[in-house]
């Protein structure tokens, strides 16, 4: 990244502005956030795995039922929806992390922990009823696949709550300090590349689903 | 920095160089163009708006498009010089993701193509 020791003759930092606050390396702030995205690109690999076991078992339902007779459009609309809005307080938690204003950011994250555990709430009881039904993870490679993707974005989902508790828990013990801030800062980017992979999810596996 | 790109990068400087009310309004542009397309996503299956066999490349569009919505307005991706280790290895992961998947089904399709009938896999085996 730009060094503070770039000068105007140095054509290699041609398009780089010294950081104000760095002596020779890129700020601390910078390179946790890449170190983390380096986290969540490795994490979006993984999925990838996840949803290639997915498209390859799709139709090996051995004769059980398929996507269209198994999910329910409705409960994934209000799914995408909670996740959505929890995504749009996430970040106003992080603004309101940046101006420290304690109260605004404990809201904000209490309406995306609501939000978070409500869309789990409804997909454990997806989930559940389908076990319930007899078609649980050994019904059919399709199913198995299902559950697998499902679940693991779920609890994704779960970690990332249990992370946002204790973020709230650290700002108030310890107040907006540095390292506090870039936590929040990691925090929030795990939480919008939960929402960028159920975006992928409900439409390859719901919205395709219920149509092929 | 001299020219402050419209949004900050992931991890960027201690404090955006905006007013909150800016940076709100970020978001907000985010959620109503994630929730316009989300909103498409749902509708389309049940139209006639498209021709019923390009549904699903309709909805792989539009998931690829809030996608970018998402990275845009609420990761901050960007143009700016910080962003530009940040663009590299999304798209480092992105061409793993590309191998993965259609990897995957192409060799499996092509195993499945080249898979004898299950009898005559019996009648080999005696």
């Amino acid at each position: 990244m730009s060094l503070a020791a770039a000068t105007a003759d140095d054509p290699n930092a041609l398009g780089h502005q010294p950081d104000a606050d760095a002596g020779g390396v890129a700020n601390q702030r910078i390179i946790v956030g890449y170190g983390f995205w380096i986290f969540l690109v490795s994490d979006i690999v993984m999925f990838a795995a996840f949803f290639a076991a997915y498209a390859v078992l799709s139709d090996a339902t051995a004769g059980g039922p398929a996507g269209r007779q198994l999910f329910d459009l409705k409960t994934t609309a209000i799914e995408t929806a909670c996740l959505l809005l929890s995504s749009f307080t996430c970040g106003l938690a992080t603004i309101a992390a940046h101006v420290e204003r304690r109260g605004w950011f404990q809201a904000a994250m209490a309406a995306t922990f609501v939000l978070g555990a409500t869309f789990i709430g409804l997909e454990v009881h997806e989930l559940a009823g389908l076990v319930a039904g007899g078609n649980g993870p050994q019904r059919s490679g399709f199913l198995s696949a299902f559950f697998a993707l499902v679940g693991c974005h779920g609890l994704h989902v779960t970690l990332g709550l249990l992370w946002l508790s204790t973020m709230m828990a650290q700002v108030v013990a310890k107040g907006f300090r540095d390292d506090i801030l870039r936590r929040i800062l990691c925090f929030s980017l795990f939480w919008h590349a939960l929402d960028i992979i159920w975006v992928a999810l409900f439409t390859v596996v719901y919205l395709i689903g219920s149509i092929t | 920095m001299t020219d402050t790109p419209a949004t900050a990068a992931p991890g960027s400087t201690h404090a955006p160089a905006q007013s909150v009310g800016t940076q709100v309004l970020g978001y907000a542009v985010g959620l109503v163009l994630a929730v316009a397309l989300t909103g498409i996503s749902f509708f389309l299956p049940h139209s006639a708006l498209i021709w019923a066999p390009g549904v699903p490349i309709g909805l792989v569009v539009l998931a690829v498009a809030q996608m970018g919505v998402h990275l845009v307005f609420f990761l901050h991706l960007n143009t700016g010089p910080d962003s530009t280790n940040t663009v590299l290895a999304l798209a480092f992961g992105l061409l793993i993701v590309f191998l993965i998947i259609a990897g995957s089904l192409f060799i499996m399709s092509h195993l499945n193509h080249m898979m004898p009938p299950m009898d005559q896999v019996m009648r080999m085996q005696r």
